[in-house]
């Protein structure tokens, strides 16, 4: 019966509000401007902190996706959903994951991110959520035409324990903070990295999160395609709750401030802002689930899911590296070729992997 | 839709197992708009999938009936 009960529609929009209010008091409590969460941002921390790139502004390990995984998982444990499951071409889903962060990070914000930017008032958010819905509806045409990853299969229960494990390593190297002699764990002093809310206070509320989105299989990439694909709002609901709690929550606590110039991690460079998130729309629907849900999933045991995140950390890496990721300046030097880059090797992906490609096949036949 | 299967009637069966969203509710959703009517049993084994078709049949004037063994379901659905 509670079970049922969680997949109610009241319940994702709890979810949603949820979500929207939790991000608006991260932000009040010290996450960077606009980002009270953002799973690509926070993901780019990581990365930094790790040494992955040397961003020095960006290296935190943001204990909000160390609670979103552990809160997915301590969900699927009592109701008993995690089960652990891998073999659906995992090296295709890093591909994916590596190529939704470079494309996130042209936008400066994954779709969580979108969102929480449009609710602080920032303008340039709207040319993202463009870019995301087109990168969607171009995925959703390849669903159509028979696009498919394949299927995974139960494995062993230590599979899907790899990516809690991880997640618990990275918790303790947060709250020890060793220092070897390379550097490393980098924390930054100045600039997004060094803004953040207790570490308590955002576990405790990240678990809450990924407790909930579990349940209500919450997931900002699903929401559009559902209502685009099989005409479903069920999703879109929560995400618009989370919109709409998060703006409101923005005016009570002082923190809506419109406009498109000088918004806090973001830049107005139109044309890549809606090119980013047309990668990141893609990539994401092509792997079946927006960041968070990559994470939730992977909590309950889906290691191809796993696989996705750390394809995320990897591309984090590569864009700051690389010069890919763009600053509150604009694109970096590199961040429009990644773009193009990405979109034809996820479009290459998605052809070859759905009938079009058979069909091709067999009229040389 | 029943298939005649030496002498016994079967209904039509699909498999959507471990099969990345949306594929299982979207291969539900065309082998329903195929039949058009009659009963159609679907295996699932994660709680998303079953509740995803569930909605989408729902919504589409089915019925549905669940039932759970091992952590995988037989959804039976009708009309």
């Amino acid at each position: 019966m509670l079970k049922e009960f969680f997949g109610s529609r009241k319940n994702i929009i709890f979810t949603g509000i949820f979500i929207g209010i939790s991000a608006a008091f991260l932000q009040k409590l010290g996450n960077p401007a606009n980002m009270g969460i953002c799973v690509a941002c926070m993901e780019r921390d990581i990365a930094g902190a790790l040494g992955l790139h040397r961003a020095e502004v960006v290296q935190y390990i943001r204990p909000e996706i160390i609670g979103f995984v552990f809160g997915s998982l301590i969900a699927a444990l009592i109701f008993k959903e995690f089960k652990a499951r891998s073999g659906s071409n995992p090296l295709i889903r890093f591909v994916l994951g590596f190529f939704a962060m470079i494309g996130a990070l042209v936008f400066l914000g994954c779709p969580w991110r979108t969102l929480l930017r449009l609710a602080g008032g920032d303008g340039n958010a709207l040319f993202g959520l463009a870019g995301l819905v087109a990168g969607v509806w171009i995925g959703i045409l390849f669903i159509k035409s028979g696009y498919n990853l394949g299927r995974n299969q139960k494995t062993y229960p230590i599979v899907g324990w790899i990516m809690p494990v991880i997640t618990v390593g990275l918790l303790l190297l947060l709250v020890f903070r060793p220092q070897l002699p390379s550097g490393t764990v980098f924390f930054s002093s100045k600039g997004p990295g060094a803004q953040h809310a207790p570490i308590f206070i955002a576990l405790i509320i990240a678990l809450a999160i990924g407790f909930f989105a579990q349940r209500t299989r919450f997931c900002t990439i699903a929401a559009v395609r559902d209502v685009i694909l099989i005409k479903d709002n069920y999703l879109v609901t929560g995400v618009i709750s989370l919109l709409i709690a998060a703006f409101i929550s923005n005016l009570i606590l002082k923190q809506f401030h419109p406009g498109f110039e000088g918004q806090p991690i973001a830049h107005s460079n139109q044309l890549w802002n809606f090119g980013g998130m047309v990668l990141a729309g893609l990539a994401f629907t092509l792997a079946g689930g927006c960041p968070g849900r990559q994470l939730f999933l992977s909590g309950e045991g889906d290691a191809d899911a796993a696989v996705f995140v750390l394809g995320m950390i990897v591309g984090a890496g590569f864009a700051h590296n690389f010069a890919t990721a763009s600053s509150p300046k604009g694109p970096g030097l590199w961040g429009p070729a990644s773009v193009i880059v990405g979109l034809v090797i996820c479009l290459i992906i998605a052809f070859s992997m759905s009938d079009l490609w058979k069909k091709r096949m067999e009229a040389k036949r | 839709m029943e298939k005649e299967n030496g002498g016994k009637k079967m209904n039509q069966r699909i498999d959507v197992r471990g099969l990345s969203c949306p594929l299982p509710v979207v291969t539900v959703r065309n082998k329903l708009l195929e039949i058009k009517k009659g009963i159609l049993e679907v295996l699932v084994d994660t709680g998303t999938s079953k509740e995803n078709i569930t909605r989408m049949v729902t919504n589409a004037g089915w019925k549905v009936v669940a039932r759970e063994e091992d952590g995988e379901y037989l959804l039976t659905i009708s009309k």
